[in-house]
């Protein structure tokens, strides 16, 4: 079954990954910008980053037949810093024209500081004034509500497209106010602190299939890109179909994604080719 | 030997995993008979079980002994 992988931190992983990720059936990844474990202290060192995601990992993926796509943003975390985040924002638009590059992401709130708040708000007016793919990071853990809620607000006073608007790390928590404001949701598969590929299931049977993502980030930390198969695996044990599991774990990021002309995976459909039956018995 | 707090510094998270997991397969069982026709009257002996079990987690006790406990609840001793 092919699959595409809507958030992955390639840079922190191995080619092995990408070795793995092809023999099951991904055909693509998508990787945000993201925060490296430390505080990062220059721009240039943004700079160099995003050069590695939209210029270095394409090459790396193609070595195993996937496509890689990217997002360059100041992460929630590093916007605790609004004069290197100001810095780095003003480069960000040469990015842009970069062929694998989606958007802005991932940004929003982290602790929902003021200083967060005023970065956010800002990379979501150049995403707009550059007619960008947006994707937004919801806190962790306790401060996810908190972080969720307050993101909603900001939204609701600038002038976003929700459907080009993806909130990600929902869980059964946080899900419906997004949904319900006409924003793509996500959800993280993580082997501890979000969301687990059973209860990602749940929430499918619960809100449908319409605008939500399923992704298993995977970076540096405790993670594991293969929860995204696992999710697959458990999703067709409940009874869904191939086509059913195509279209939420490759149509649907096809979808999202392809709002942005650079990426040109289509969704798909199986289809079963009647063809003449052939007696081999006697031939 | 580590100190308690350095324990539940280690098996917060992880517990906290194991109990949203136990949330959403009881939330499960009663959205299956939710459309089955049956909610609020399927009933089983392992979900009786699986409730005496967590009022054993919420027992106020020093006795480390909960999972030894919990086992035997899970246990044939006839």
């Amino acid at each position: 079954m092919q699959i595409i992988q809507p958030h992955y931190h390639a840079i922190a992983r191995t080619a092995q990954d990408y070795e793995r990720m092809a023999m099951s059936g991904v055909v693509a990844v998508a990787e945000p910008a993201f925060w490296a474990g430390f505080d990062r202290l220059y721009p240039e060192t943004f700079i160099d980053y995003f050069r590695q995601i939209s210029e270095f990992e394409p090459t790396r993926a193609a070595d195993y037949g996937i496509k890689h796509y990217c997002w360059v943003a100041v992460n929630p975390k590093e916007a605790e810093n609004p004069e290197l985040s100001h810095e780095v924002l003003k480069h960000m638009p040469e990015f842009f024209d970069k062929p694998t590059v989606l958007g802005v992401g991932e940004i929003g709130f982290h602790k929902t500081t003021k200083n967060e708040e005023e970065i956010f708000e800002a990379q979501v007016e150049l995403a707009i004034k550059y007619d960008q793919l947006i994707l937004i990071h919801t806190p962790h853990l306790q401060d996810k509500v908190r972080g969720t809620k307050r993101t909603l607000e900001v939204l609701s006073h600038m002038n976003v497209n929700p459907e080009r608007v993806w909130i990600d790390h929902v869980e059964e928590h946080t899900i419906r106010g997004p949904l319900e404001a006409g924003y793509w949701v996500g959800f993280t598969l993580y082997p501890v602190t979000k969301c687990s590929p059973k209860r990602a299931v749940d929430m499918l049977e619960i809100y449908g299939h319409e605008r939500i993502l399923v992704n298993s980030s995977a970076d540096w930390g405790p993670s594991d890109p293969f929860t995204l198969q696992q999710c697959v695996v458990q999703f067709r044990a409940r009874g869904y179909s191939t086509q059913d599991a195509i279209e939420i774990f490759h149509n649907n990021p096809a979808r999202f994604l392809g709002q942005n002309p650079k990426f040109d995976i289509k969704p798909i459909r199986l289809e079963t080719i009647d063809e003449p039956s052939h007696n081999l018995v006697g031939n | 030997m580590q100190t308690a707090l350095q324990v539940l510094d280690r098996e917060y998270l992880e517990a906290r995993c194991s109990l949203l997991e136990l949330a959403a397969a009881l939330d499960r069982v009663d959205r299956a008979a939710d459309h089955e026709g049956s909610a609020g009257e399927f009933n089983d002996s392992r979900l009786e079980l699986l409730k005496q079990a967590m009022a054993l987690l919420s027992e106020e006790s020093h006795l480390p002994n909960r999972s030894e406990r919990m086992l035997l609840l899970f246990s044939d001793l006839d």
